[in-house]
């Protein structure tokens, strides 16, 4: 029963960069654009809400910096796809190339300038990205554990996330967003601005993806700067959107889900049956697989790609 | 008064198609993308603390300041060509085929089950087998997702792309079981394959280059010349039109990945007998990625392919001079390539529209 619980607890931890990459991937492709820059956006964040971190001491600045970053990457593909009409697919890519090059690149030239020769984040942020401790409800067995010992980065991600839905949702700007993804022809006609509010969304998402970046280097490696630190949680984001059925409210359980396959290698009972480490390493990737033929085949119309995703719209073509 | 409401409701400017520009036209406008990209690059070192020039000067040189230097400039050329050759098939299909780092490692794992367990094959026939190995299982990694793609229009960018990573872990599933050596202490490693299982050199590199320039002009031959080359462009401009034509859309799709998958697999062949030695979980290490920014860069073209990876792995060397004279991390490389495909991207836009802005009779244009 520990054992399970702990597991349930280590899974929501894993799951919690999944959930800013998704919630952003659902901002862009909610807009009609499939960014697959997911990767790169986070990767900018790591770095720069790592190092703001590190240079200010300060959590604020960090997420801030982190949200900046992503929303620079943003920014870029924004501008190539939105305005420049550039293909998403290779624009997204490159991206990632990018954004996981540049981050990679100014964290070897902070590491190499640092006295140290390593990074590590000061000692009072690391204790404001620590654990969560509410005296009296912390303490409560069970419900206590599993609900109020994170860290600040998951009630964050979960408070974004019922954002995004009521955004998305219940909002007539979030409700003409998901117009323009269905059809931008209509929407525009309909006297909604099109490209202001694909702009708007995309830059959104990007700042949300670079706060799961900056889970990625602040909490995963123990508050010490690591290359990499992303690696791959991005691609696995875009692919949860799926999953997710484009919703934000199922994407915490989603991602929650997906960390829980990231972890199960240390969890797993060894004394029923070995199974090589290498197979619960390819769990997730084999899971989204699964996903994604499974959404192919059964191709419900509610639960479905917006429309316009992928496809960049040119108001004089009709 | 009309009139000045009519203006304030225009917008600042807006696009519109243009005419076509010529051959040559389209050439400088990437010139000078790739100019401003070099700008930008050189902006973004001198914020570092560096002067651009020198460092510019210092990829150059570091890329062909001896023989050997010049040697591995085209060592890094090799998996970066022919993979983006084998991407650019699915590309000219808008079949959007991502997975290239987890054909090359296919490819590598199925040629290294004969470098390592039948290493005693005549030497040609060995390599030859391999050849054909490598070939083999890229195809296959490849056509999986065109399978489900035909069958059920899976989104195949993240099919290909969840590939990849199930292969890497193939890779660390072998080096830690059954493929693991049993000579080697410390990290779990496969052998080296023996010298019998190792690709020849010619000029003192491997002999990758040589197969590389052979699939630029055949998959050149391919796409130009022959009927499934044609096939492959029609279904990519349009799906319907290719089965209005009575094109077996599915076979032509199933048929173009294996393909694509195939050649990638080839370049898993040759890293790994070639260059590394050995079934190196690195043996694709993102070649997959940059090739498909090639590929692009090139237009798809295999004679431009041909070039651009010669840029990159220029690129490539030279950031790794650049780390050991200025202690500057070899990410720069993907930095300054990002920047370029960055630049490249947003011209092409000035190839086919123009910007009008208000008041200047844009309704005329």
């Amino acid at each position: 029963m520990k054992i399970f619980l702990n597991f349930l607890v280590a899974s929501v931890l894993a799951g919690t960069p999944l959930l800013f990459g998704t919630l952003g991937e659902i901002m862009n492709e909610k807009a009609g654009h499939l960014n697959l820059g997911v990767e790169g956006m986070m990767a900018m964040g790591a770095c720069a809400g790592f190092m703001a971190g590190f240079i200010s001491n300060n959590l604020i600045i960090a997420l801030v910096a982190a949200f900046v970053a992503g929303l620079l990457g943003a920014l870029i593909y924004a501008v190539l796809t939105v305005t420049f009409m550039a293909d998403q697919n290779v624009t997204g890519l490159t991206l990632t190339i990018f954004g996981v090059g540049i981050s990679n690149f100014v964290g070897e030239y902070m590491l190499v300038n640092s006295k140290t020769n390593s990074l590590k984040l000061p000692e009072q942020i690391t204790a404001q990205i620590s654990n969560l401790n509410i005296p009296g409800l912390s303490d409560i067995p069970v419900v206590g554990q599993l609900f109020f010992q994170y860290n600040a980065f998951v009630y964050l991600g979960i408070v974004v996330a019922i954002l995004c839905g009521i955004y998305l949702n219940h909002t007539k700007l979030g409700l003409n967003v998901r117009a323009i993804g269905e059809n931008p022809g209509a929407a525009d006609a309909a006297g909604i601005k099109v490209t202001k509010l694909k702009y708007l969304n995309v830059l959104l998402g990007g700042g949300i993806c670079g706060i799961g970046g900056a889970y990625c280097s602040m909490i995963i490696n123990g508050g010490v700067w690591m290359s990499n630190s992303v690696n791959g949680l991005g691609w696995i984001s875009v692919a949860l959107v799926i999953f997710a059925s484009w919703s934000p409210t199922k994407a915490i359980f989603g991602s929650f889900i997906f960390g829980a396959f990231n972890i199960l290698k240390y969890y797993f009972p060894k004394t029923l049956f070995v199974i090589p480490n290498a197979f619960y390493d390819m769990l997730p990737f084999i899971i989204t697989a699964l996903v994604l033929v499974i959404t192919s085949i059964r191709k419900s119309k509610e639960n479905s790609q917006p429309a316009s995703c992928g496809v960049n719209y040119f108001r004089e073509e009709r | 008064m009309n009139n000045i409401t009519r203006k304030a409701k225009e917008p600042l400017m807006r696009t519109v198609k243009r005419a076509e520009r010529s051959k040559i036209d389209t050439m400088k406008l990437r010139i000078i993308a790739f100019v401003l990209a070099l700008f930008a690059g050189g902006v973004f070192i001198l914020l570092i603390g560096y002067n651009p020039f020198e460092l510019y000067g210092t990829i150059i040189s570091g890329a062909f300041r001896s023989k050997m230097a010049i040697q591995a400039t085209i060592k890094f050329m090799i998996p970066l060509l022919i993979s983006s050759l084998g991407i650019t098939l699915a590309f000219i299909m808008k079949f959007w085929n991502i997975g290239a780092e987890g054909q090359i490692i296919m490819g590598a794992i199925f040629s290294s089950y004969f470098a390592l367990f039948h290493s005693d094959w005549p030497h040609l026939l060995l390599l030859v087998v391999m050849f054909v190995a490598g070939f083999v299982g890229g195809g296959l990694w490849g056509l999986i997702p065109a399978f489900f793609k035909s069958k059920f229009n899976t989104n195949e960018t993240l099919f290909t792309l969840m590939l990849n990573y199930i292969a890497l872990h193939v890779i660390s599933f072998l080096r830690d079981g059954p493929w693991k050596d049993p000579g080697s202490s410390g990290f779990p490693k496969i052998a080296r394959f023996d010298a019998n299982a190792q690709l020849d050199k010619l000029f003192g590199v491997q002999f990758g280059w040589v197969i590389g320039l052979i699939l630029v002009v055949v998959v050149y031959i391919y796409i130009k010349n022959t009927k499934q080359g044609y096939e492959i462009s029609v279904v990519g401009e349009s799906q319907a039109t290719a089965r209005y034509s009575g094109m077996n859309v599915k076979k032509i799709i199933l048929r173009t990945m294996i393909l694509s998958g195939g050649i990638c697999g080839i370049t898993g062949m040759i890293q790994s007998s070639g260059s590394d030695m050995t079934l190196a979980s690195s043996v694709a290490g993102g070649v997959g990625f940059t090739a498909i920014i090639v590929a692009w860069l090139a237009n798809l073209n295999p004679f431009s392919i041909l070039m651009v990876s010669f840029l990159f792995s220029v690129l490539e060397k030279g950031s790794s001079v650049m780390q050991s004279t200025y202690g500057i991390s070899t990410y720069s490389a993907s930095v300054l390539q990002g920047i370029i495909l960055f630049f490249i991207l947003g011209c092409e836009f000035f190839i086919r529209y123009k910007f009008v802005f208000r008041n200047k009779g844009g309704t005329r244009a």
